[in-house]
């Protein structure tokens, strides 16, 4: 089983199970975790799902592509970590996975 | 005051619903007229999309949101709907009554309608600059924070920020820098989505040390009463910096609002328009609301449904235009009459 941890700007966090294929935005959205809005949902067009991913694990989750990196500019206190959470795919190789969700998404 | 347009029917929003709203009046002898905010057609789709591709128009196993907007803006030509874009739409004033209605529709920029029906086909709102959520920004809005430029000798003479690294951005840097005391461009990265000819003509203006680019993000603002005095920024490494400016332009793109139309005396649910699945009326008899803006039992948010909508609705406003004709089912392959108005008869 694959695990996702969500820490909100708080210091809340919240554990879920994560589907495989699915993205870490729609892992957010469907155990109702807060702090994830994903207004264009899914379609990388509205930087609403913005997360910061923990250190240890920016280079399993790898770079934001070139379109990502575009819409990022529309989100708000924009970190070396930042990612849309939408363009992340859940895979085997990220459980255990931390993300932190900003203070406002955009 | 401009004179009042008189119409048949106002639709208000020309994304793909109020675009294909025309068609389907037009198909009944309904004239419109449309208004939207964007200085073009297209709503969601031109907007937020318009190089995505969408797989679910029936028909169409698959086609980009600008591709579909521009076969709509053809498929609607034979019917010369009029268009009144980047405008808002204020008000909508009822003035006859439930069975003969008659309305007022204002826009901000004074544009006066009388009409019959009005469609309010709005989808998630207008389309609004986005704010960035710096604390206390809104002190400074309109008079030292702008997020568009209306008046651009409001600027002369000033020491403007602009914040962004789209179009809008690199647009209004240009524009603006022959006016302005100085102008500071920042961005968070020392890449920028703009056009490359207007990225490449601002970099010479930073080389030929007539303007300034800085790279980093406004953490916060310094001033009193409105008046701006600095922008606390933050660089990228972590470092703090200020900038002194007395205006600042940021440009994150738009976002959807539901504005004015909260304004208009329709019922309202969780900021929808709730309506009946028959005709698609909403409250008030006479306004009609199709696409992402209304709601009803089992309402999907799709392209889809809102063109389904639109057929529906038509066939009510008609009866409100034309209260003494009988409306006959027709299909546009055999009906000759149908085939005329689209001109290929
Ligand atoms: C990224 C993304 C992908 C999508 N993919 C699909 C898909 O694959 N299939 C699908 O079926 N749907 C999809 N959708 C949804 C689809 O785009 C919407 O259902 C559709 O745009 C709704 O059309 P509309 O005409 O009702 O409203 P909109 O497209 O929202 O247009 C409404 C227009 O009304 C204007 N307006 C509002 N209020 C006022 C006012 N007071 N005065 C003047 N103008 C006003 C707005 O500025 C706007 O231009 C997607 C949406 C997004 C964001
Ligand atoms: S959900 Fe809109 S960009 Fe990710």
């Amino acid at each position: 089983m694959t695990k996702i941890t969500f820490v909100d700007f708080q210091g809340t966090s919240r554990t879920v199970e994560a589907e495989i294929g699915a993205t870490v935005m729609e892992t957010a959205v469907r155990n109702g975790v807060p702090g994830i809005e994903a207004e264009c949902g899914g379609a990388c067009a509205c930087a609403t799902c913005h997360v910061y991913v923990e250190e240890q694990w920016r280079s399993a989750v790898g770079e934001p592509a070139a379109m990502e990196e575009d819409m990022l500019d529309f989100a708000s206190d924009v970190r070396p970590n930042s990612r849309l959470s939408c363009q992340i795919k859940v895979k085997p190789e990220l459980d255990g996975l931390v993300v932190h969700t900003p203070e406002r998404q955009g | 005051m401009t004179e009042t347009i008189e119409t048949d029917v106002v639709i208000i929003g020309a994304g793909p619903v109020g675009l294909f709203a025309v068609f389907e009046l037009g198909l009944l002898d309904i004239k419109a007229h449309l208004i939207d905010i964007l200085p073009k057609v297209g709503g969601q789709c031109a907007e937020l999309y318009p190089e995505k591709p969408i797989y679910d128009i029936p028909g169409f196993p698959i086609v980009t949101g600008m591709g579909l907007v521009d076969n709509l803006m053809k498929q609607i030509e034979p019917f010369g709907a009029t268009f009144h874009l980047s405008q808002m739409v204020t008000e909508v004033t009822p003035l006859g009554t439930p069975v003969a209605p008659r309305f007022r529709v204002v826009t901000d920029a004074g544009t006066t309608f009388e009409c019959k029906s009005v469609v309010v086909a709005a989808g998630g709102g207008s389309f609004q600059p986005k704010k960035p959520p710096i604390a206390g920004i809104e002190e400074f809005e309109e008079k030292s924070v702008f997020y568009a430029v209306r008046k651009m000798e409001a600027l002369r003479d000033r020491s403007i920020l602009i914040v962004g690294g789209g179009d809008s951005a690199l647009d209004w840097t240009l524009n603006l820098q022959p006016i302005a005391r100085r102008v500071t461009l920042m961005h968070r990265r020392d890449e920028f989505r703009a056009a490359p000819h207007s990225v490449e003509r601002m970099r010479k203006l930073v080389e030929k040390g007539e303007m300034d680019l800085r790279i980093g993000q406004v953490s916060g603002l310094r001033g009193a009463d409105g008046r701006m005095e600095a922008a606390l920024c933050k660089g990228n490494d972590g470092s703090v910096f200020e900038i002194a400016c007395d205006a600042m332009l940021p440009f994150f793109g738009l976002t959807m609002k539901l504005g004015p139309v909260a304004e208009w005396g329709l019922n309202l649910h969780e900021n929808l328009i709730p309506v009946d699945t028959e005709k698609f009326e909403t409250s008030t008899p006479g306004i009609f609301a199709i696409g992402d803006i209304n709601t009803y039992p089992g309402k999907l948010k799709l392209i889809l449904s809102g063109f389904h909508e639109a057929a529906l609705a038509a066939q009510k406003v008609h009866r409100y235009v034309y209260p003494e004709k009988k409306l006959l089912f027709q299909y546009t392959t055999s009906s000759t009459n149908l085939q005329k108005k689209l001109g290929v008869a």
